[in-house]
């Protein structure tokens, strides 16, 4: 089996990673924020697994699981805040969410 | 049963704690039970003690109870000790009994006041330091009682606090008294300094066997003692706190401000009679501070309208009577005056408070009168303590005290033409102005209608005080008179007799018969003035002369008038001036900075998500660049 270089997995990982944190300043919508979240999650899990790989180690793929699981609890969360803030603002848009402030 | 002495102080403090601590939970009921009862104990037990040390008196008469230590320091050994002797023993007599009294009036007073709990707290604590104060074996633990009854005084005075001129008045007193206190103060400094020691018996020893008489350091002790006296005792030239302190409630007035504390200056000077053996100029300067007020404030209490403020003088002025007793070496004279004081005084200002209360807070007596068919149980006991007052001969306690102290201030070795002449004056002045405030207020034609009546727990207290006014003064009687000489034996265990009569000095019937006539002047004057020539006393102030004195003497003098321009002004003139100097930007230089941050601070939140996201990846991004490039 051929073995991907660990720097390409991370140079995806990076990109991967960067694509994420893009989407989450420049979009507006809150749904699309969270989407670009899960983006980042996936990056850190791929530099886990690549790293775990590296070492012959199973304690990236450990990680990875973790990551999904808390991601799984995350998405709950957020999709519930989500429609809350939908019944409140009648918007997806997250600037309208402002009001506390100091 | 003296072991039972530390209950005496014991016990008020414990009603205050409980007070002080649950009060607002208690009922109205239980509170002036409580109160009352506590102080009541405590008279109970002082009297208890106070019979066996009668009957089987301890070795030299004195007693001392070490409770518990408390400072040690060095050389200095301060232990929270009580010392009882013939002088304490009175003292703390009168003071718990006539402080149950009045608790017990003052249950009838305040009963529709919403503060009561906090009033008895206040008046429990102030029963507690004041014996405190007079049984302290060392100076540390009197001055311990008499700040204790400082801050009690300026609490009560403040009492009805949402009025500020009854703050004003509080703290007016309290800083007045302040000034006499730092004098104490560096008293009790240069006394341990120099005899190394604060224990009161040791220093009375060491001081008669290491300062010669008429050494300096005798005189500045005893001049910075008598600071501390004249400030609490409200005497020249630090007397300007006491009228304003009828602020407080009335009962307060008759404890705190006419029986009790202050007369604590008369008791520093007599528990400290050594020292002012020792230092004659210092003495003579007591004599003069009280010959000075007694005068003074006499012709002050003739001058006011408000009914509180003329039994305030004339309380400086029988105070005044006290210290020439002191200054001329009749140490007992002023005791027994204090003691028959405490009677007759306190027992005016009850009366006085009842009539204010019966014509709904009424104070000035030009728009009272005719009372006397309206309260007469009132008008009998302030006639009895009005000629206790006055020193009606025979039959009350005030002639047999205050004859002794005015003729001893002439027969005594240190005494002196000038100061009996000004006592016969005193005399003079009190009569009158004694029967200027029972004319106008129970004479005449009534002016202000009577809304309710005092209950039985405002006129019993009342009638024990008319009785003990009355018989208080047969403990001591003139040579003349039976001669007996209970009260004067029994505190010659603690306090020297009077140094030899004067030869050639007037017999003790001549000095009488003068008081007695002087008396009589000034009951006529009074007599005159207000009932039957009542408008010769208007006349009086209508040239401009006469209105300008009445005015001097209604003011005390101008004290305060002086005061206000020697003090008060510059130091407030200098505040204002200096409020903004170098120390007080450094202060508001911290407070801006502050501000500075806030507001720097408060422009980053937003509100907006997208912000704060992108300041955490900024800030991740930075952090990795640092731990990756430094």
């Amino acid at each position: 089996m051929a073995t991907v270089p660990m720097m390409h997995a991370l140079l995806v990982a990076g990109i991967l990673f960067a694509l994420g944190v893009t989407g989450l300043l420049v979009r507006r919508n809150i749904l699309f924020i969270l989407m670009s979240l899960e983006v980042m999650l996936n990056a850190a899990g791929l530099a886990f697994v690549a790293a775990g790989a590296r070492w012959g180690q199973t304690d990236g793929q450990v990680v990875f699981i973790f990551i999904l699981s808390m991601a799984a609890a995350e998405v709950a969360v957020g999709l519930a805040l989500v429609i809350q803030i939908y019944h409140r603002f009648k918007s997806f848009d997250a600037d309208r969410a402002s009001e506390m402030k100091g | 049963m003296l072991n039972l002495l530390w209950l005496i102080p014991a016990l008020p403090m414990a009603g205050f704690l409980i007070l002080g601590l649950f009060g607002s939970r208690l009922s109205r009921q239980a509170i002036p039970i409580l109160g009352a009862g506590s102080v009541g104990l405590s008279a109970a037990v002082s009297l208890w003690v106070a019979g066996s040390f009668f009957i089987s008196p301890p070795a030299g008469y004195a007693y001392t109870q070490v409770l518990w230590r408390w400072l040690e320091a060095g050389s200095l050994h301060l232990p929270i000790a009580l010392y009882l002797d013939p002088l304490s023993l009175i003292m703390m007599l009168v003071v718990t009994c006539v402080s149950f009294l009045i608790h017990v009036y003052s249950a009838g007073y305040m009963s529709d006041d919403e503060d009561m709990s906090r009033f008895f707290a206040y008046m429990n604590l102030f029963v507690a330091s004041m014996v405190t104060l007079l049984l302290a074996s060392n100076l540390a633990l009197l001055l311990l009682g008499w700040e204790g009854v400082g801050l009690c005084s300026y609490l009560l005075i403040g009492f009805w606090y949402r009025d500020p001129v009854n703050g004003y008045a509080g703290r007016k007193a309290f800083i007045v008294t302040r000034v006499g206190d730092t004098s104490l103060l560096i008293g009790l400094f240069l006394l341990f300094r120099h005899l190394g020691t604060l224990d009161i018996q040791t220093l009375m020893e060491r001081a008669a066997h290491q300062w010669p008489v008429g050494s300096p350091l005798a005189v500045a002790a005893g001049l910075l003692l008598l600071g501390g006296a004249v400030g609490k005792s409200a005497q020249l030239p630090l007397q300007t706190w006491l009228p304003d302190a009828m602020a407080g409630p009335t009962p307060t007035s008759a404890l705190i401000h006419a029986a009790t504390m202050v007369t604590a200056g008369v008791y520093l000077i007599a528990r400290m009679h050594v020292i002012y053996q020792l230092a004659p100029s210092a003495q003579f300067a007591v004599a003069v501070a009280g010959a000075a007020t007694l005068t003074l404030a006499g012709f002050s209490a003739l001058t006011q309208a408000d009914i509180k403020r003329a039994l305030a003088y004339s309380t400086v002025s029988q105070i005044g009577y006290m210290f020439l007793a002191l200054g001329v070496g009749a140490w007992s004279a002023a005791i027994f005056h204090f003691m028959t004081h405490a009677f007759f005084k306190a027992l005016l200002f009850l009366g006085a408070g009842m009539i204010i209360e019966s014509l709904d807070h009424e104070q000035n007596m030009f728009k009272m009168g005719g009372l006397r068919k309206e309260l007469p149980v009132v008008f009998w006991t302030f006639l009895i303590a009005g000629c206790a007052l006055a020193g009606v001969p025979l039959v009350t306690a005030g002639f047999y005290s205050k004859g002794l102290i005015v003729w001893q201030a002439e027969a005594s070795s240190a005494g002196r033409w000038g100061f009996w002449l000004v006592a016969v004056f005193g005399v003079f002045l009190t009569a009158a102005y004694t029967f200027r405030i029972i004319f106008l207020t129970f004479f005449g034609e009534p002016k202000s209608h009577v809304h309710k009546r005092p209950g039985l727990a405002m006129t019993v207290p009342c009638v024990i005080l008319a009785a003990l006014s009355m018989v208080g003064g047969f403990v001591k009687t003139p040579e003349f008179l039976g001669n007996i000489h209970i009260f004067t034996g029994f505190l010659h265990h603690a306090l020297p007799p009077v140094a030899a009569t004067r030869a050639a000095s007037m017999s003790e019937m001549g000095s009488e018969a003068w008081v007695t006539l002087a008396l009589m002047a000034g009951f006529a004057v009074a007599y005159f003035c207000y009932i039957y020539r009542p408008e010769f006393s208007e006349s009086l102030t209508r040239p401009a002369i006469g209105k300008a004195l009445y005015r001097f003497w209604k003011s005390d003098w101008g004290m305060d008038w002086l005061y206000d321009r020697l003090f008060v002004w510059p130091v407030m003139w200098f505040a204002r001036v200096d409020a903004r100097d170098a120390v007080d930007s450094i202060y508001t230089g911290m407070a801006r900075l502050c501000e500075l941050f806030y507001h720097g601070a408060r422009q980053t939140e937003t509100g907006r998500l997208r912000w704060y996201a992108a300041a955490i990846a900024l800030g991740a991004v930075i952090f990795v660049a640092v731990v990756l490039f430094l």
